[in-house]
């Protein structure tokens, strides 16, 4: 991967990992209405680091959830497990 | 319904090539306190428990378990890949090589396979949420277990990461027990 490849993936990576902490808690504090603008937030931050990135390397989504360039790129490496430092 | 997402959710950047790790780190891929067997425990518990905040949290904490499961794999994966057969007997996987070859399989550290006899059911949130918040103590404590075997740094910032999740799990799941317990009165005065 390249170092501005990298470099974006971990910026999604924080932005939505931001978002599931949240997610969390606001599974048992539905009420919290900061939390709950803090989520939001994020939700839009995190749909143009996503754009930004599958324009340039391939959709992160499958079942129709992210649009894809010609040939179908969702097949294409590297995979999560595999090394890419 | 699941849609998978093609990224980690946390790096895993492996420095060194410890092989003896990969062996360690089936117990969380496989074993009795491992992410698979959170995952299957609370997506399957979240079927008959009350309260939208209870079925919300199962749901959500049952799908992050299965994302920590592919880190589990993903360090198991990239220790063992490029590792010959005699590199693979001197870290004791020599009998696993044997079946398996490198493919990946979910059993404990000592080649136990998976089974649901590690998750329990009943239909009682009282008693699923205090099995599931036990569980989430016995992860923390096999991740600092695990930290104690290793010296890699990107491996041990992983590892931090994963044992630092099971910590907050915990305190989602104290949540909504407390959640359930209220709703549990309240159903008593009608």
């Amino acid at each position: 991967m390249t170092h501005d490849r990298v470099a974006l993936l971990q910026k999604l990576q924080e932005t939505e990992f931001a978002a599931i902490e949240l997610n969390l808690y606001l599974d048992t504090h539905p009420l919290d209405q900061n939390a709950l603008m803090q989520y939001n937030q994020l939700a839009c931050q995190l749909q143009m680091l996503k754009q930004q990135y599958e324009t340039a390397y391939g959709p992160l989504l499958n079942f129709g959830f992210s649009p894809s360039q010609f040939p179908f790129r969702w097949l294409e490496g590297p995979w999560p497990w595999e090394r890419q430092y | 319904m699941w849609i998978y997402e093609k990224k980690l959710e946390y790096p895993v950047r492996i420095e060194k090539c410890d092989i003896r790790m990969a062996k360690y780190l089936f117990t969380q891929y496989g074993g009795p306190d491992g992410e698979l067997s959170a995952a299957i425990r609370y997506l399957n518990q979240r079927y008959t428990t009350p309260t939208n905040e209870a079925k919300a949290l199962l749901t959500d904490i049952g799908t992050e378990e299965l994302a920590h499961v592919e880190m589990i794999a993903t360090m198991i994966y990239q220790l063992t890949e490029d590792a010959t057969v005699e590199e693979l007997e001197a870290a004791g996987l020599g009998s696993n090589y044997a079946i398996r070859n490198r493919a990946l399989f979910p059993t404990d550290a000592n080649g136990v396979p998976w089974t649901a006899a590690y998750i329990q059911a009943h239909a009682d949130p009282i008693a699923d949420l205090h099995e599931d918040l036990a569980a989430e103590q016995k992860a923390r404590t096999v991740y600092e277990n695990l930290l104690n075997l290793t010296d890699d740094p990107g491996m041990q910032d992983a590892l931090r990461f994963l044992r630092e999740r099971e910590v907050v799990h915990f305190q989602r799941f104290g949540e909504a027990l407390r959640i359930v317990q209220e709703y549990q009165e309240a159903k008593k005065y009608y």
